[in-house]
C-alpha cells in the first residue's frame, strides 16, 4: 500500500472526468441538497434556452452566467467526492493487481493438483511453497513460513507464520518467501480480506453512517424550510407590485441552502477512511471511524501498548556480605546462555555497570541448564559450581533443598522490588543466595503525555494485564493511566467492557488473540492487529495492519477530526446565509424598493453584479474548501470547551464574516471584467 | 424614560423572584413529591381518577401519551363547538346572545381556544354568552396551558430518565397541571384583579346616558375569574374586543404590570424547574439566560422604536413625535412595549394596546417573535418544548464541532431526534409562508386589510404568524371573520400546535430509551455564556433568516419609507 501519493495529475484528471460522469441523475438523488441545485441549473439553463429563441436577449448574459455557475456549483460537489475517492480507486487499482490469477495447490485425499484460487472454497486446504503467492485468506495448519505482506501491510520486512498461536493467520496476495505452509482456507472468493479491502478503499459499498444520516435530515430539512422562504417570496412580491424572475429565485435559493457542507459531507467521510488508511488502519465501515470519535474509555493490553514488550533489568541488589561485581558477574554468567529479552538484559546491565564483557560459555566449559517449568529457575553449571536464578519462591524450595537461608533483608528488599510494579529475580550460587536483580517494565517513552492528552479530551484509560494488582497498580500510576484491569482473564475484559457501556460509555480496545474475540466484538471500536488470528480479525471492526496497539490514540483522533470537520463546516455553511441575504435581497427587491439599498452594506455595484457574486462565491467556497474537507480540521488534543471556543471562532464568527469579503472582492472583478 | 427602564427591570426581577419557589414547587407536583396542598388535593385527585376510571398508576408509551392527548383535546374542541352553537338555549345568557354563527367562525373559535391561542375572529361582547365564556372559553383556557405543560414535563422526563419505555401517565400530568398549578395560581391572581377593579358579575349589560345624551351600553361580565387564567395560561383570549386594553380588564398600571408578570410566570418557572429535575440547575439557567437574552433584544427593539415615534407625525406639528396612537394613556410606550413584547414572546396574545398602529419596527420584533415559534419564555410548556428544539439543533450543529456524537444531558442527538426536531421547527414555519403567500394573491386574502402597500402585507403575515404559533394576538387592521382567514387559520392553528407536539412526544419517545453518557472533558458544555451566546446565534440564524424575505417587504421596507416620509 505503497502507492498513495497525495494530488498526482494522473488522480486529479481522473476526478475531473468522474465529475462529470457524476451528472447521472442516479448520483445526483442519492444528495437533496445538491440535487436542488442540479434541477436549479438545469432550470436557469431551459429559461435562458427559452429567452434566447424568443429573441429576449437583453438578460441573456446574466442568465448564460448564473446558469454556468450553477453547473459549475454542481460539477465543483462531484469533483470534491471524486478526488476523495480517486486516491482510493488508485490503491485500490494496486492491490487488484496482486490479486492476479493465482494458481493454488490444493491438497485432498489424492495428493495436491493445481487449481484456480477462484475456485477455492471455505474449508479447502492448500499447499504454498517458497515463492508463492498466498491463494486465499486462511489459517495455517502445518508448517511455518516467512511471509512478505507488504502487498497489504506496504510493510517490506517479511513476517513469520506458524501453525499454532496467534501468529497462524494468512492473508491471500501475500507471498511466502520461504518454507512452505498449509493452510485451511477461511473465506470465500469475494469475501477475502483484499476484497473488502478493494471495497472499502474504492468507497464502492460505502454506507451513510448514523451521524452523517443525522446531518443530512438537518440539511434536508434546512433546504425545505428555504425552498418555501423562496418560493413564497413570488406572492409577496406580486403583492408588492414586481415580479421576481424565476433565474434571480433559483440564485437565492440555491445561496442559501447548505451547499457547501452538501457538496463536502461524503468527500469528508471518504477522506476519514482515507486518513485512517494512511495510518495503515483498515475501518470496516464508517460508522466504526465515527465511533472512534465517541470513544469514553480505551481498554490498553499493559504489554506492547503501555510498556514495552519485555520486562529489562534496572538494577542489583545485593545479599549482605557480596559486592555488587560479584553479583553482576554471577547474573551475567547465568544469563548468557538465556536468549530471553530479559536475559539479554541483564547480560547489558551488568556490561554497563560494570564493564563485564560477555564470555563464551563453551570457552568457559560451562553447561547451560535451560528453564523448565518444574524447577521455575535457570543458569549455569561452572566449574562444579550451579548458579541458578529464577523467582523468589522458586529459589527459596531450591535453597531450602540444600539447607541454606535466604537472608531476611534481600526477601523485604524483594518484596518493596515487587510492590514498585517490578520483578525481582534472585540468583543463587549453590545453597548461597547472592542477591537479586529488578527486574522492571518499561513504559514506553511519551504514553504518559498522550494519557495525559486522552485525560483532556475527557477519556478515560483503563489497563489491561495479567499482572497481580500490586505491579499493576505501580504500573498504571507510571503510565498515569486512569484505571487497571489486573490478573485480567478474557471473560473480565468482556464483564468490563459490559459494564463500561451499561453506565453508557463507549469502549475502544485493541486485542489480537483468538480469546480476545468476544471482547473485540462487544466493543464499540475493536482495532484488531493484522498480526493476530483471524478470529479476532473478524470480531473487530479495525484491522491495524502494522499490530500496532498504541495506533488506537490515533484512531481515536481521526474519529474526533472527522466530526469536527463536518460540524465546522456545517457551521460556516449556515453562518453565510447572513452574508448572502445583505447580497441578494436588497436587489431582488431594488426595482420596487429602491428605498433598500440601505442594506447593500457591501455597496455591490448592480443588483445583477450582486446576485452574480453571491452564486460565484457559493460555487467557489466548494472547491476553496476541498483541501480542508480532505485534510480535516486541525485538531488539538484539548478540552471539548476550549475546541470549541476555537471553532466557533474561526467558522461560525469566521463564516459569517468570510462571504461579505468574498462576494465584495468578486463584485469588483466582474464589474472590472465588465460581465455585468 | 427613567420610569420605563425602572418597569422593565423591575418586571424582570419580581418574575425571577417569583419563578424561582414557583420552579421548586412544579417540580415537586410531577416528580410525586410531598407539597403544601397535598392534604386538601390529593382526595380530590383520587376522587377524580376513580370517577373518570383512570389508572394513576400505570405508565405510557409516547404514542399512548399522544394518543390520549390529542383525544382529550379533540374532545374539548367538539365541547366548545356545541357550546357555541347551543348557547342560544343554554341559560347565563341576560342578552339573550344566539348561538354562533356563521359556521366556520365557531369552528375557528373551538380550534383556537383548544390550541392555546385564543384568534378571535369575533366580538365577544355580542357574540358570546356568560355561559360559553365560562364553560367553553375558560374551560378551554385551562385544557390548553395543561396541554403545553405536560407535554414539557414529558420532554423533561425524556432527557432525565434513561433506558425506558415509558413517560408518565398523561391524565395524571394533566389533572396535575390543573388542580395544582393552574387553580391554585389562577385564584390568587383572580382575587388581586378583583381588588385592582377588574368586573366580577353576571349582570345584564349596563345601559347609561353619556354626559353628551348619548345611549351607551356598557358589557358587564365574570371578567376576573378569566382574566387570571388567560394571562396564565398564555392564552389571552379577552373578555372584551378590546382584550387588555379594556379598562374593565386591564384598570390600572398595577394590573397591567400583574397581566406581564402573569404571562411569564409559569414558562420561566418551567425553564428552571427543568434544571432542577435534570439535577443540574445550570442546564436550566442556561436556557433562561438564553430567552432573557432574546427577550431583552426584543423588547428594546420595539421600546426604542416606539419611542422615537413617527417623524411624519412630528413634521406635522404634533408635540411629541413618541408613538402614541392606539395606546392606553395609564400604561404609556413603557407599559404597551412591554406587554406588547411579552404576550408575542410567550404565545399569549392578550393585546393592551394596537400592535397595527405600532412603528413599522415596533411591530416587526413582535412578528419576528412569533415567527421564531413563540420561543422567549413562549406558551406554558410550548415555549420550553419549542425552545429545546432549537436547542437539539443547536447542539447536533455546534456538537459536531467538539469531536463527538452531539449528546445533550448524556442522550446522544441522532437521526430520529434530527427529524423530529427539524420537522418540529419546519411545520409551523411552512404554514406561516405558505398560508400568507396564499392569502396576500387571492381576493379573498387582500380584501380584508386595511391598508395597502407593506403594512397590508404585515397585517396578513402577523395574522397566519399569529395562528401558526398559536399566538393569538391580532394585528388589528384585518377583518378576519371571513370563511377564508377562518379556514386557513383555523388550520394553521390545528397544525401550528400539534405539528409540534406530536414530533416533541416522538422524540421523547425515542429519547427516554437511551442510556445517559457520563459527562467528561470531552462532552459538549450546554451551561455557560458560550453555550448561550451559540443557541442565540442559531435561533437568530436559522429561525429568522428564514423569514426574511418577507420581513423586508413588510415592516422593514415601511419603516424606510416611513423614515423617507411615505405613507400607508
Amino acid at each position: 500500500m505503497n502507492t498513495r501519493g497525495s494530488f498526482n495529475k494522473e488522480i486529479l484528471g481522473a476526478a475531473i472526468r468522474d465529475s462529470f460522469r457524476k451528472l447521472h441523475p442516479r448520483n445526483q438523488l442519492r444528495n437533496p441538497v445538491m440535487l436542488i441545485v442540479f434541477v436549479g441549473a438545469i432550470l436557469t439553463t431551459w429559461y435562458m434556452v427559452m429567452d434566447i429563441l424568443r429573441g429576449n436577449t437583453q438578460a441573456v448574459s446574466f442568465t448564460l452566467q448564473i446558469s454556468l455557475w450553477l453547473w459549475f456549483t454542481v460539477l465543483f460537489a462531484n469533483f470534491a467526492e471524486a478526488i476523495a475517492e480517486g486516491r482510493g480507486k488508485a490503491q485500490a487499482s494496486a492491490l487488484r493487481s496482486t490479486r492476479s490469477q493465482t494458481q493454488a495447490k490444493k491438497v485432498d485425499s489424492s495428493g495436491t493438483k493445481l487449481v484456480n484460487a477462484t475456485e477455492l472454497r471455505k474449508g479447502d486446504v492448500v499447499l504454498v511453497e517458497t515463492g508463492d503467492f498466498i491463494p486465499g485468506d486462511g489459517e495455517i495448519i502445518e508448517g511455518m513460513a516467512t511471509v512478505d505482506e507488504s502487498a497489504v501491510t506496504g510493510e517490506s520486512a517479511p513476517v513469520i507464520r506458524e501453525s499454532g498461536g496467534d501468529k497462524s493467520s494468512v492473508t491471500g496476495g501475500t507471498r511466502v518467501l520461504s518454507d512452505w505452509i498449509k493452510i485451511k482456507i477461511t473465506a470465500n472468493p469475494g469475501e477475502t480480506f483484499l476484497d473488502r479491502m478493494i471495497s472499502l478503499v474504492e468507497g464502492a459499498k460505502r454506507q451513510k453512517t448514523p451521524n452523517e444520516i443525522a446531518l443530512t435530515i438537518l440539511l434536508v430539512g434546512l433546504t425545505i424550510i428555504f425552498l418555501f422562504s423562496v418560493a413564497t417570496i413570488e406572492p409577496y412580491a406580486i403583492y408588492s407590485g414586481m415580479k421576481i424572475s424565476v433565474i434571480v429565485l433559483v440564485a437565492l435559493l440555491v445561496c442559501l441552502i447548505p451547499t457547501t457542507i452538501g457538496g463536502l459531507l461524503s468527500a469528508i467521510g471518504i477522506a476519514g477512511m482515507d486518513r485512517l488508511l494512511k495510518r495503515n488502519v483498515l475501518a470496516m465501515s464508517g460508522r466504526a471511524v465515527e465511533a472512534a470519535g465517541d470513544v469514553d474509555a480505551l481498554l490498553l493490553d499493559k504489554t506492547g501498548t503501555i510498556t514495552l514488550g519485555n520486562r529489562m533489568a534496572t538494577d542489583f541488589i545485593t545479599a549482605p556480605g557480596v559486592s555488587e561485581e560479584q553479583l553482576a558477574d554471577l547474573a551475567q554468567l547465568s544469563s548468557l546462555a538465556d536468549e530471553t529479552p530479559e536475559g539479554r538484559s541483564i547480560v547489558v546491565l551488568a556490561k554497563e555497570k560494570y564493564n563485564l564483557r560477555e564470555r563464551n560459555l563453551t570457552e568457559l566449559g560451562a553447561e547451560f541448564v535451560p528453564f523448565t517449568a518444574q524447577t521455575r529457575m535457570s543458569g549455569v553449571n561452572i566449574n562444579g559450581k550451579e548458579i541458578r536464578k529464577g523467582s523468589v519462591e522458586a529459589i527459596k524450595t531450591y535453597i531450602k533443598e540444600q539447607e541454606g537461608v535466604f537472608p531476611d533483608s534481600l526477601a523485604q528488599a524483594c518484596e518493596t522490588i515487587a510492590k514498585s510494579g517490578g520483578t525481582p529475580l534472585v540468583v543463587a550460587e549453590g545453597a548461597k543466595v547472592i542477591g537479586a536483580i529488578h527486574l522492571k517494565d518499561i513504559v514506553k517513552g511519551g504514553i504518559k503525555e498522550r494519557f495525559r492528552d486522552l485525560r483532556q479530551m475527557g477519556i478515560k484509560t483503563v489497563m489491561i494485564t495479567g499482572d497481580n494488582p500490586l505491579t499493576a497498580a505501580a504500573i498504571a500510576a507510571e503510565a498515569g493511566v486512569d484505571d487497571f484491569l489486573a490478573e485480567a482473564t478474557p471473560e473480565d475484559k468482556l464483564q468490563l467492557i459490559r459494564e463500561y457501556q451499561e453506565n453508557g460509555m463507549l469502549v475502544a480496545m485493541t486485542g489480537d488473540g483468538t480469546n480476545d474475540a468476544p471482547a473485540l466484538a462487544q466493543a464499540d471500536v475493536g482495532v484488531a492487529m493484522n498480526s493476530g488470528t483471524q478470529a479476532a480479525k473478524e470480531a473487530g471492526n479495525m484491522v491495524d495492519l502494522d499490530s500496532n496497539p498504541t495506533k488506537l490514540l490515533e484512531v481515536v483522533e481521526i474519529g474526533k477530526q472527522l466530526l469536527i470537520t463536518r460540524g465546522s463546516l456545517t457551521t460556516f455553511s449556515v453562518a453565510n446565509d447572513v452574508a448572502k441575504y445583505f447580497a441578494i435581497i436588497p436587489a431582488m427587491f431594488a426595482s420596487a424598493f429602491p428605498v433598500l439599498n440601505t442594506f447593500n452594506i457591501m455597496r455591490l455595484a448592480t443588483p445583477e453584479s450582486a446576485i452574480l457574486s453571491a452564486v460565484i462565491f457559493n460555487a467557489l467556497i466548494i472547491i476553496a474548501l476541498v483541501p480542508l474537507a480532505l485534510r480535516g480540521v486541525k485538531y488539538q488534543a484539548l478540552g471539548a470547551e476550549a475546541i470549541l471556543r476555537r471553532n466557533i471562532l474561526v467558522y461560525g464568527v469566521g463564516g459569517m464574516i468570510a462571504p461579505f469579503l468574498g462576494i465584495k472582492l468578486i463584485d469588483m472583478i466582474i464589474v472590472w471584467l465588465g460581465l455585468v | 424614560m427613567v420610569h420605563d427602564l425602572i418597569l422593565f427591570v423591575l418586571y424582570l426581577v419580581v418574575l425571577i423572584i417569583l419563578a424561582w419557589p414557583l420552579s421548586w414547587y412544579i417540580t415537586k407536583v410531577f416528580t410525586g413529591e410531598k407539597t403544601f396542598f397535598d392534604p386538601v388535593l390529593r382526595p380530590l385527585e383520587r376522587l377524580i381518577y376513580r370517577v373518570a376510571g383512570v389508572e394513576s398508576e400505570k405508565e405510557m408509551t409516547w404514542r399512548q401519551y399522544a394518543l390520549n392527548l390529542l383525544l382529550f383535546n379533540v374532545l374539548g374542541a367538539l365541547a366548545v363547538f356545541a357550546i357555541e352553537i347551543l348557547q342560544g338555549w343554554l341559560p347565563l345568557n341576560p342578552e339573550n346572545l344566539s348561538g354562533v354563527q356563521p359556521w366556520d367562525l365557531a369552528v375557528n373559535t373551538a380550534i383556537s381556544f383548544m390550541t392555546n391561542t385564543n384568534w378571535q375572529a369575533y366580538v365577544p361582547e355580542t357574540t358570546m354568552s356568560y355561559f360559553t365564556q365560562m364553560t367553553a372559553l375558560t374551560m378551554q383556557n385551562f385544557k390548553s396551558a395543561a396541554t403545553g405543560m405536560v407535554v414539557a414535563i414529558v420532554l423533561m422526563r425524556a432527557f432525565t430518565r434513561k433506558s425506558t419505555q415509558t413517560l408518565g401517565n398523561v391524565w395524571v400530568d394533566l389533572v396535575r397541571s390543573t388542580v395544582w398549578v393552574l387553580l391554585p395560581l389562577s385564584i390568587v391572581f383572580t382575587l388581586l384583579f378583583v381588588q385592582q377593579g377588574v368586573i366580577q358579575n353576571l349582570s345584564p349589560y349596563l345601559s347609561v346616558s353619556t354626559l353628551e345624551g348619548a345611549k351607551q351600553t356598557i358589557a358587564m361580565g365574570p371578567v376576573a375569574s378569566q382574566e387570571a387564567i388567560k394571562m396564565l395560561g398564555t392564552n389571552g383570549g379577552g373578555f372584551f374586543n378590546a382584550n387588555s386594553a379594556h379598562p374593565f380588564e386591564n384598570p390600572t398600571p398595577f394590573s397591567n404590570f400583574l397581566q406581564v408578570l402573569s404571562i411569564f410566570l409559569i414558562p420561566a418557572s418551567l425553564v428552571i424547574a427543568f434544571g432542577r429535575m435534570a439535577k443540574d440547575k445550570r442546564q436550566g439557567y442556561a436556557i433562561l439566560a438564553t430567552m432573557m437574552l432574546l427577550f431583552v433584544i426584543m423588547l428594546t427593539g420595539t421600546y426604542l422604536s416606539e419611542l422615537n415615534g413617527n417623524p411624519i407625525l412630528a413634521s406635522m406639528g404634533v408635540n411629541s413625535p413618541t408613538s402614541f396612537e392606539g395606546k392606553e394613556v395609564r400604561f404609556g410606550i413603557g407599559g404597551s412595549a412591554l406587554f406588547a413584547t411579552v404576550t408575542t414572546a410567550a404565545s399569549c396574545g392578550a393585546v393592551n394596546s394596537m400592535h397595527d398602529s405600532f412603528t413599522p419596527l415596533g411591530g416587526f420584533f413582535p412578528l419576528l417573535q412569533m415567527k421564531l415559534g413563540e420561543i422567549i419564555f413562549g406558551g406554558v410548556g410550548a415555549g420550553f418544548y419549542g425552545m429545546m428544539m432549537f436547542v437539539v439543533l443547536t447542539v447536533f450543529i455546534v456538537g459536531l464541532m467538539v469531536g463527538r456524537t452531539p449528546e445533550y444531558l448524556g442522550k446522544k442527538i441522532e437521526a430520529r431526534e434530527m427529524k423530529m426536531a427539524t420537522l418540529a421547527v419546519l411545520i409551523p414555519s411552512v404554514f406561516i409562508l405558505l398560508g400568507s403567500a396564499i392569502a396576500v394573491v387571492m381576493d379573498a386574502g387582500t380584501s380584508a386589510t386595511l391598508n395597502p402597500g407593506p403594512h397590508g402585507l404585515t397585517e396578513i403575515v402577523y395574522a397566519f404568524a399569529s395562528a401558526s404559533a398559536n399566538n393569538g394576538s391580532a394585528f388589528a387592521g384585518l377583518s378576519a371573520n371571513s370563511l377564508f382567514y377562518n379556514a386557513m387559520l383555523a388550520v394553521c392553528m390545528f397544525v401550528g400546535r400539534f405539528g409540534v407536539i406530536i414530533p416533541v412526544l416522538a422524540l421523547a419517545g425515542g429519547m427516554v430509551e437511551k442510556k445517559t453518557s457520563p459527562k467528561s472533558l470531552g462532552t459538549f458544555p450546554t451551561t455557560g455564556w458560550l453555550f448561550v451566546a451559540i443557541l442565540t446565534g442559531v435561533i437568530l440564524v436559522v429561525g429568522a433568516l428564514t423569514f426574511m424575505p418577507v420581513l423586508t417587504l413588510g415592516p422593514v421596507v415601511e419603516q424606510l419609507l416611513m423614515l423617507q416620509g411615505t405613507k400607508f
